[in-house]
């Protein structure tokens, strides 16, 4: 276990002696970001708030650095972890300055009192998070994103070697998400930082996180790389999704799929189609599409939201069996459209320009 | 700029107190000039009767009232930090009621079998009171996390007790219990040297230590959980700020009665003027605005209607009791915002 700088053995958590969640074994080593991913309410605060020791575990050991969690006194861990939470914080005449400086306060003498290079490490940490034009604003009257910020300039501050963040995203918006968040991926590799944290973004967390770490129910489900985790169908079972669909491989997310007989016939290809498969889901119109190699950007939205696709696999010519079933949709279908600029396409494609030709000979092409 | 507003805030407090104590030295139903106080202070040969005056009853009046108050404002401070919530303080959350409910107890407890009851047993019972209702309202502030909600349950259980202490004041009903009739209604009168001593022990050594805290008191503004984070022992913190704040209010109590307002009204007044919470300052600050506060109301409770008196009470609630609704309606506006 030594080359692991922080890790759980039967872990649980759980409050007033209930357990919640067991066996929670987490491995991470410096430098590394755990994200904690899966459906509100499963207990991924929980989970933060025993490491951060907020609330005593019910069983098992937590250790960082080579120590026992509960053994370190609170000025040692506060050294070595930082907090960046979820609650509101309402400090009275405290300057943004002020509230990043109070990072400082394990280093700080009997009565806190802060030295010339406590400010600069503040200072510091506030030009890191980009928040430096709000050092003299009042804390209370900046915005719930900028105060995130501000919270985040505080728990570097602190110069500690692993920072836990609970849903640290929630208050940003999109510039802030990903700026904030290159923040932690600059400092988990310059400084060698390493990150636990909790986030709603799936996308995001797939492409930040070295491990994540999925809660559901009882359980810790899995525990892994991105690759590992995110496998076709995972996230939908994960969070118990009834509506709607999230495809693993890309991070796109879709509604609900209308399903009905398919009214409409796309013939799509090359991401030309996916703005209109999503346009009609909006009208609530239910369509089919084809024909598709799987490899084909539109894929995933097609298969998300359409009746029934028609695909045939990557890298391969169109087979037959496959433009029959199409020709055989448009029959039933009301209305045939093309997304598709066939202009000036080769060999591969004489199959779809043979399936516009049918719907035309059988007055259902559109556009 | 900070730091020039500082040290000027406190060259404020500090010209007030000296010059409060001067004019409650000196004023009074019977008027004694400045000079012959200063010659009665400095032990050269003045008036008997203006020596008597100042030495037994004016004097040790004005040190306790400068002490009391400093007292009840640096634990309306800790309860305000303790409660996130600047309308707490020992008054509005029952605590000085308590303590008064206790002390009446032992009073007539002592009274009906001729007892002596020292200055050192009545802070005992006053804490042991203030305890009590500390309790309550702890066990309270469990259930309810709306915290308009317990201080409403304070000033309620404020008023039980003082229902109680009346009750027990009136059937005890004795010429004994003139006295107590009085300090039950919160005054400063009575008061002994050997009592200002005693408090003065008592007051000034919490004070001490509540200083020793404002380190972990300012990590406690930024909220609990962080707190614990920055490496303090929330446990032990929040026991120990309750017991140092039942113990100055206790102290209070047990030579003053309840004074009302003057923990929460101080504390805030004191914020205002330095613009900062930070304990370091703002505790020493609270100190010396009580001191000035009750100084000043003091002063009044014994001129305004000479030779009649004012509890002191009745003075306090006058200039604390709008502040608190001043707080409250920038507070609505806040949040409105």
């Amino acid at each position: 276990m030594k080359e692991f700088y922080f890790y759980t053995e039967g872990l649980t958590v759980g409050y007033h002696g209930v357990p919640l969640i067991k066996n929670i074994e987490i491995r991470l080593k410096r430098g590394e970001i755990l994200t904690l991913i899966g459906p509100n309410g499963a207990g991924k605060t929980t989970i933060l708030k025993s490491i951060i020791r907020q609330l005593a575990p019910i069983d098992g050991v937590v250790w960082l650095d080579g120590g026992e969690v509960r053994k370190l006194s609170g000025n040692e861990f506060s050294k070595k972890l930082s907090v960046v939470l979820t609650d509101r914080v309402k400090p009275e005449l405290m300057t943004c300055e002020d509230v990043v400086a109070t990072g400082r306060y394990p280093y700080t003498g009997r009565f806190g009192m802060l030295s010339q290079e406590d400010w600069g490490l503040a200072h510091e940490a506030m030009e890191l998070v980009h928040v430096g034009e709000l050092r003299d604003r009042d804390f209370t009257k900046i915005s719930d994103g900028q105060k995130q910020r501000v919270m985040l300039a505080r728990a570097i501050c602190q110069e500690p070697d692993m920072i836990v963040l609970d849903e640290p995203t929630s208050f940003l918006d999109i510039r802030y998400k990903l700026e904030f968040l290159s923040i932690l991926q600059r400092m988990s590799r310059e400084k060698n930082l390493s990150v636990i944290m909790s986030l709603h973004e799936l996308e995001l967390a797939g492409r930040i996180s070295d491990k994540l770490l999925c809660v559901k129910g009882d359980k810790v489900d899995r525990f892994g790389t991105p690759e590992e985790v995110f496998t076709p169908g995972y996230i939908s079972e994960l969070y118990g999704m009834t509506a709607g669909s999230y495809d693993e491989a890309s991070g796109n997310l879709e509604l609900e799929a209308v399903k009905r007989e398919p009214e409409v016939f796309v013939i799509a290809g090359n991401g030309s189609g996916t703005a209109l498969f999503r346009r009609l889901q909006r009208d609530g119109i239910s369509f089919a599409a084809g024909i598709l190699w799987e490899n084909d950007l539109d894929c995933p939205a097609a298969k998300a939201l359409a009746s029934e696709v028609v695909t045939e696999r990557a890298f391969c010519p169109i087979g037959a069996d496959k433009v029959e079933r199409a020709k055989k949709l448009m029959d039933s279908c009301q209305r045939v459209i093309c997304t598709l600029d066939l202009e000036g396409t080769g060999e591969w494609t004489r199959e779809l320009k043979g399936l516009v030709g049918y719907a035309g000979e059988i007055g259902k092409l559109e556009g | 700029m900070k730091n020039k507003r500082y040290v000027l805030s406190f060259f404020i407090l500090g010209c007030l107190v000296l010059l409060f104590l001067a004019l409650n030295l000196c004023a009074g139903s019977v008027a004694v000039p400045l000079r012959e106080v200063l010659g009665i202070l400095l032990g050269k040969e003045t008036d008997e009767v203006f020596r008597d005056i100042i030495m037994t009853i004016r004097f040790p009046r004005t040190l306790a009232a400068a002490i009391l108050g400093g007292g009840l404002a640096l634990s309306g401070y800790l309860l305000q930090t303790f409660f996130h919530n600047p309308i707490a303080g020992p008054f509005t959350l029952g605590i000085s009621s308590g303590a008064k409910l206790v002390v009446a107890l032992v009073m007539v407890f002592s009274l009906g079998w001729s007892l002596h009851v020292s200055s050192l047993l009545m802070i005992g019972a006053a804490f042991v009171g203030a305890m009590i209702s500390m309790g309550f309202v702890l066990l309270m502030s469990r259930v309810m996390d709306n915290m308009s909600m317990l201080i409403v349950s304070g000033v309620m259980i404020g008023y039980i007790c003082s229902a109680v202490t009346d009750f027990i004041v009136t059937f005890a009903d004795d010429s004994n219990i003139v006295n107590l009739h009085n300090w039950s209604k919160g005054s400063f009168s009575g008061i002994t040297w050997e009592n200002v001593a005693l408090m003065g022990m008592v007051i000034f050594l919490t004070s001490f230590f509540v200083f020793l805290m404002s380190k972990p008191i300012s990590a406690y503004q930024m909220g609990e959980a962080y707190a614990r984070n920055m490496g303090v022992n929330i446990q032990l913190f929040r026991t120990l700020l309750v017991l140092l704040s039942s113990v100055l209010s206790a102290c209070v109590t047990a030579f003053a009665g309840p004074v009302s307002f003057v923990g929460i009204a101080v504390p805030h007044l004191v914020k205002s003027l330095l613009r900062t919470t930070k304990p370091l300052f703002m505790i020493p600050g609270c100190f010396l605005g009580g001191a000035v506060f009750c100084l000043l109301c003091d002063l009044l409770a014994r001129v305004l209607l000479a030779p009649t008196e004012l509890s002191i009470s009745t003075v306090t609630a006058v200039f604390g009791a709008p502040i608190v609704i001043l707080i409250m309606v920038r507070r609505r506006k806040e949040k409105a915002e």
